[in-house]
């Protein structure tokens, strides 16, 4: 672990002028940096603790949409009443995650930035595109029944890990980022790179901007939404397949759906291949099969995750017909 | 008050230190000026370290070595001196004392430093050159290398072939030919290995270890530093679980004592989760059962053949195939155990090590089997149940094997079971009913203990014995309190220093009856002195009887036909003068008679499980395991065993795998979040039945041991369900949803034809 300073964010303009500072990282709950840290994954110099930022509401927008504090704890969004009636998908996705110690502790916006459980990367005995950009990738060749099979590359099939992020892709969402050169909003489903020749960059945060929030747009009422999970074990386990759907119906048709992917990309997966199969479409098993053959179209195997490519789309097909069947 | 402890469900009474944090553990002993040291991990598996440069990490102020194999203290030479209680055949890996690297994570530096962030940040600055050789970790890669492992003391090789197994099996008008393979599991324990050692000056050291024998590395620090006896007292009076890695000492210890004898100063070393992974493991293993049955289901054929890992350094072994040959009555049997060598470490007793791996496969077999000959697998056994172990040709000292398949089955409903795979269905998912079972030794080893009854009546009971969270503490005071007739409050077991008398290290279920019975006869030796002092009283009640007629209870003697006329404990001691009363026992096992039978605990498991066949997921919803243990002690201590074991089973049917890069020859999960155990979401109904068995052969006690029964059989018992379920039979452990839905995919309906 390399030694670090530690230094506490007052607020946030101050965040933001320190945070253009070489080898610092900002810490929320810690989850992810902590243990990167200790791995030797992660090795800032100056770690600034942002949990004091007043970024900790959750708040209705003017146009009926929900404003999600960057600094919103996973345990909290999870269980706030606007969520759970508004965007279950949300709190059906933040629940599926970590543990409840780990949900306590982690932020929205920390949950966004997580970084993935490749074991290559997170172990500095291997050669990793993306912790050390160059040495080449251990998991192409390597054991990898966790890895992504959408939007890979030659250089690096790391999966995304955040079921938060997938569920929020589904919904839409958009961040809200700060940095020295002012505010932007970024669509969330642009805010993650793939990972190309360039698997350490993973997002489009600029350094030293911090995300501000997460915006969710309102629903159409009567809007349903719905998180299933696959993985190895009933809880406290990374998606092998996930699938977020939030639908619109009318009568047995669609007439607007949204269709994220987790476990299977190297982002949280937007399929709009699945939705152009569905929209006005009726819901039905066989529509939900050609959906779900559609958004893993693109799927590329490898030697031990082919499964994954099946599994999504059954994922994919139980998550549409309970949307479908809910009262 | 009753003073009956015996078969009670008494409560730990190390329960409330452990849950308020009073109980200390090895890593938890705070002294002034200790320093900390951090263990640097080889990257490679197999080479020569070319260079190290230690030089970063020594400039930082407050660093106070690195000690590499270069500068580290020599060690002691020979093999023997490394060779602990439970050493396999061969040349123990010792740390820092050469250049070779023989396994990925061994440690090739510790840093010591003035705090354990600063030896941390050290450690990360040390640079480790190597010359990289080619090592194989892949056993499908060498399984035609395999030989036989030089025996491994304690350990019977495999039973000699009877009867005419290959021929038998060809003739045989129902056979099933097939191999199973299991994978690498690690034991990680809760806690993760830990030493403190306390620099007393004069190179006398206090040593707080976690392991599971406090006398055994007591004596491997000495032999391998060249201390003397009575310069190092090891203590490790708390465990958090260990389930076999604390029966030979970690490399930690000797780094530790290494780094407090060169710097002359306190130390402590702690691993970290990813260094758990780099210590014994149960090892990978591939077997092979063909069975042959008439179309009665007479077993008429049975070999059943193991290949496993070892390392380069040493001949591990365990028994996995004897239990096949002991538990079924079939004239022709063939049984074999090889090892190969890869570039790990050297694997470890992990609980029921060989049992469960061997019970897997012969309790899948039989299953298999049984759905050949359209049978119920519960009959195939009892067809073939045997009253004697025929691997050795004698009898068992008890078995009531058939009892726990009865009750077993009662209280599970298995008679309502239709025998057809696919068959039975509730709300969308299938449901299968499996069933396995298990077996284990009921071993035992000379133990002592000392007894210390002092004037007002408390008992002070030690045994250099552990609890590495089975329960030891509380059955050992329950033994003692009842032995002697006082309350339990007023008894206090020592156990974790080796400065106590000696035990065995704490496995192989054979605490209870070793330590137990060396328990006993102390406590028998204090009851001796107190009647007779007892019968010196003044009109003493006891004068014209004999030690036989005495009931002790309540903190009193008094005359078994007349407990009117009794004596307290406390007044005869007064009497007598006594401050105290102290004596010791050796006790050891009755060979004589031991040695004329076989001594095994029993099970039977029965799960059900439901599955999700489009997504593969897979519930255990619910597990009876009926054990025949002999006597059980404690009721609630025996019960937590076995459903532990029932738990770990389940990881082990369905999660658990130490998943290796062979490339890197590196375990790569080497976290508690990929490493998949069951968590709470995973475990569902678990009933324990213990059935009666009486057992005077044994030991005097009558107990067999509980620690290692529960898990065994069980992963065979779920695997079964799983074929019942789905049709799908899944022989490689364990059995994730990609094997279920790629056996849906593609299901193996050809078994299901009827018999030939």
């Amino acid at each position: 672990m390399q030694a670090f300073q530690y230094k506490k964010a007052n607020d946030v303009d101050g965040a933001i002028g320190a945070g253009s500072t070489a080898g610092l990282k900002f810490v929320a709950g810690g989850t992810t940096l902590i243990d990167l840290m200790k791995l030797n994954v992660e090795r800032p110099t100056m770690v600034m603790d942002i949990n004091s930022l007043p970024l900790t509401k959750i708040e209705k927008t003017a146009d009926g949409g929900l404003r999600i504090g960057a600094m919103v704890r996973n345990s909290d969004l999870a269980h706030d009443l606007t969520v759970q009636k508004g965007y279950p998908v949300l709190s059906q996705a933040l629940l599926s995650g970590a543990s409840p110690q780990l949900r306590n502790m982690a932020s929205t916006g920390g949950n966004l930035l997580q970084r993935t459980r490749c074991y290559y990367f997170r172990d500095t005995a291997y050669p990793c595109n993306k912790r050390n950009p160059g040495s080449g990738c251990s998991a192409i060749d390597g054991y990898n029944r966790i890895h992504a099979v959408l939007g890979t590359s030659e250089h690096c099939i790391a999966t995304h890990p955040s079921d938060m992020a997938v569920a929020m892709v589904a919904l839409e969402a958009s961040v809200q980022v700060k940095g020295s050169n002012g505010e932007r909003t970024v669509p969330l489903k642009d805010f993650y790179f793939v990972p190309g020749s360039t698997p350490n960059r993973e997002n489009v945060l600029a350094p030293g901007e911090l995300i501000m929030s997460v915006t969710l747009p309102r629903l159409a009422d009567g809007t349903r939404s719905y998180y299933l999970k696959r993985r190895d074990r009933a809880s406290y386990e990374f998606a092998l397949a996930s699938a977020a759907v939030v639908a619109q119906m009318q009568g047995r048709r669609f007439q607007r759906i949204r269709i994220a992917l987790g476990g299977v990309g190297t982002k949280p997966w937007r399929s709009t291949e699945a939705e152009t199969v569905l929209e006005s479409h009726e819901a039905s098993a066989q529509n939900f099969r050609k959906a779900s053959e559609a958004a893993l179209s693109g799927a590329k195997a490898m030697h031990d995750n082919a499964f994954k490519i099946e599994l999504a789309k059954r994922t994919l097909v139980r998550a549409l017909t309970v949307v479908t069947s809910a009262a | 008050m009753s003073t009956k402890y015996i078969g009670q469900p008494i409560s730990r009474v190390d329960g409330r230190a452990k849950v308020t944090g009073q109980a200390k553990y090895a890593g938890e002993y705070n002294v002034p000026n200790l320093a900390y040291g951090v263990i640097v991990s080889s990257a490679i598996a197999k080479g020569r370290i070319t260079n190290i440069d230690s030089t970063k990490a020594l400039s930082l102020n407050g660093v106070l070595q690195v000690f590499t194999h270069k500068n580290a203290p020599r060690t002691a030479e020979r093999d023997e001196n490394y060779w602990d209680e439970v050493a396999p055949p061969g040349s123990p890996f010792r740390p820092l004392q050469n250049d070779k690297v023989m396994f990925s994570g061994q440690p090739v530096a510790l840093v010591v430093a003035e705090s354990f962030e600063l030896a941390m940040y050290a450690a990360s600055l040390v640079q480790v050159e190597y010359k990289i050789e080619q090592h194989v970790t892949d056993l499908d890669q060498v399984r035609n290398e395999a030989y036989v492992p030089r025996p491994r003391e304690g350990i019977d090789p495999p039973a000699k072939p009877r009867g005419n197994p290959e021929s038998a099996l060809a003739g045989a008008p129902v056979k099933i030919e097939v191999e199973y393979s299991a994978p690498v599991e690690h034991h990680n324990p809760m806690e993760p290995y830990a030493t403190t050692v306390l620099w007393e000056g004069d190179s006398k050291l206090i040593v707080y270890d976690k392991t599971q024998g406090s006398v055994n590395n007591h004596d491997y620090v000495c032999n391998v530093s060249g201390l003397s006896s009575d310069q190092v007292r090891l203590l490790s009076p708390y465990v958090g679980g260990a389930f076999g890695s604390g029966l030979r000492p970690q490399y930690q210890l000797v780094l530790a004592v290494m780094a407090a004898l060169g710097l002359k100063r306190s130390v402590r070393v702690t691993l970290r989760r990813q260094q758990m992974f780099t210590l014994g493991h149960r090892p990978r293993t591939i077997q092979n059962v063909a069975l042959g049955a008439a179309t009665d289901g007479k077993l008429q054929a049975l070999i059943h053949q193991a290949i496993a890992e070892t390392s380069q350094y040493e001949d591990y072994s365990e028994p996995v195939v004897n239990w096949s040959g002991e538990l079924y009555q079939c004239d022709n049997v063939k049984l074999g155990h090889k090892v190969v060598h890869l570039d790990f470490c050297t694997p470890c007793d992990m609980r029921a090590p060989g049992a469960v791996w061997g019970l897997y496969a012969i309790e899948s077999a039989m299953d298999e089997l049984a759905y050949k000959l359209r049978m119920d697998p519960l009959e195939l056994r009892l067809k073939n149940y045997t009253e004697r172990d025929l691997n050795n040709n004698k009898p068992f000292s008890s078995k009531e094997l058939r009892e726990c398949y009865r009750q077993g089955a009662e209280r599970f409903g298995w008679s309502k079971r239709n025998p057809e795979p696919r068959s039975m269905r509730d709300d969308g998912s299938l449901i299968g009913w499996g069933f396995a079972t298990g077996a284990w030794d009921a071993m035992h080893f000379p133990a002592s203990a000392k007894a210390v009854l002092s004037a007002d009546g408390k008992l002070m009971v030690g045994s250099a014995t552990a609890d590495i969270g089975t329960g030891t503490y509380t059955i050992m005071t329950q033994i003692a309190a009842e032995t002697l007739g006082l309350p339990i409050e007023d008894v206090t077991f020592k156990l974790g220093d080796s400065t106590l008398p000696k035990a065995p290290v704490e496995g192989g279920s054979f605490t209870a009856a070793s330590v137990g019975t060396a328990v006993k006869q102390v406590c028998d030796k204090v009851r001796g002195k107190l009647f007779r002092v007892a019968q010196t009283l003044p009109k003493s009640p006891f004068a014209n009887a004999k030690l036989e007629d005495i009931t002790f209870a309540d903190g009193h003697m008094m005359l078994t036909s007349d407990p009117g006329r009794s004596v307290s404990i406390q007044e005869a001691m007064r009497h007598g003068g006594l401050s105290s009363i102290e004596e010791s026992a050796d006790a050891a096992p009755d060979e004589a008679k031991r040695s004329q039978y076989t001594l095994h605990t029993h099970s039977a498991i029965f799960a059900e499980v439901k599955v999700d066949e489009d997504l593969g997921t897979i519930d255990v919803a619910r597990v009876v395991s009926a054990i025949a243990g002999g006597r059980i002690l404690n009721p609630k201590t025996a019960r937590s065993q076995i459903m532990g074991g029932i738990v770990w089973g389940i990881g082990m049917a369905l999660e658990e795998e130490s998943v290796v890069d062979h490339k890197f020859g590196r375990f790569m999960n080497h976290n508690l979040a990929e490493y998949h155990v069951p968590v709470n979401a995973d475990v569902h109904d678990i009933d324990v039945i213990f059935v009666e068995e009486h057992d005077s052969i044994v030991n005097p006690l009558g107990v067999k041991g509980l620690g290692e029964i529960g898990i065994v059989g069980v992963a065979a018992a779920i695997g079964n369900a799983i074929f019942h379920a789905t049709g799908v039979r899944v022989r490689d452990l364990p059995i994730t949803l990609d094997k279920v839905l790629a056996g849906v995919a593609v299901p193996k309906r050809e078994i299901l034809a009827p018999a030939a």
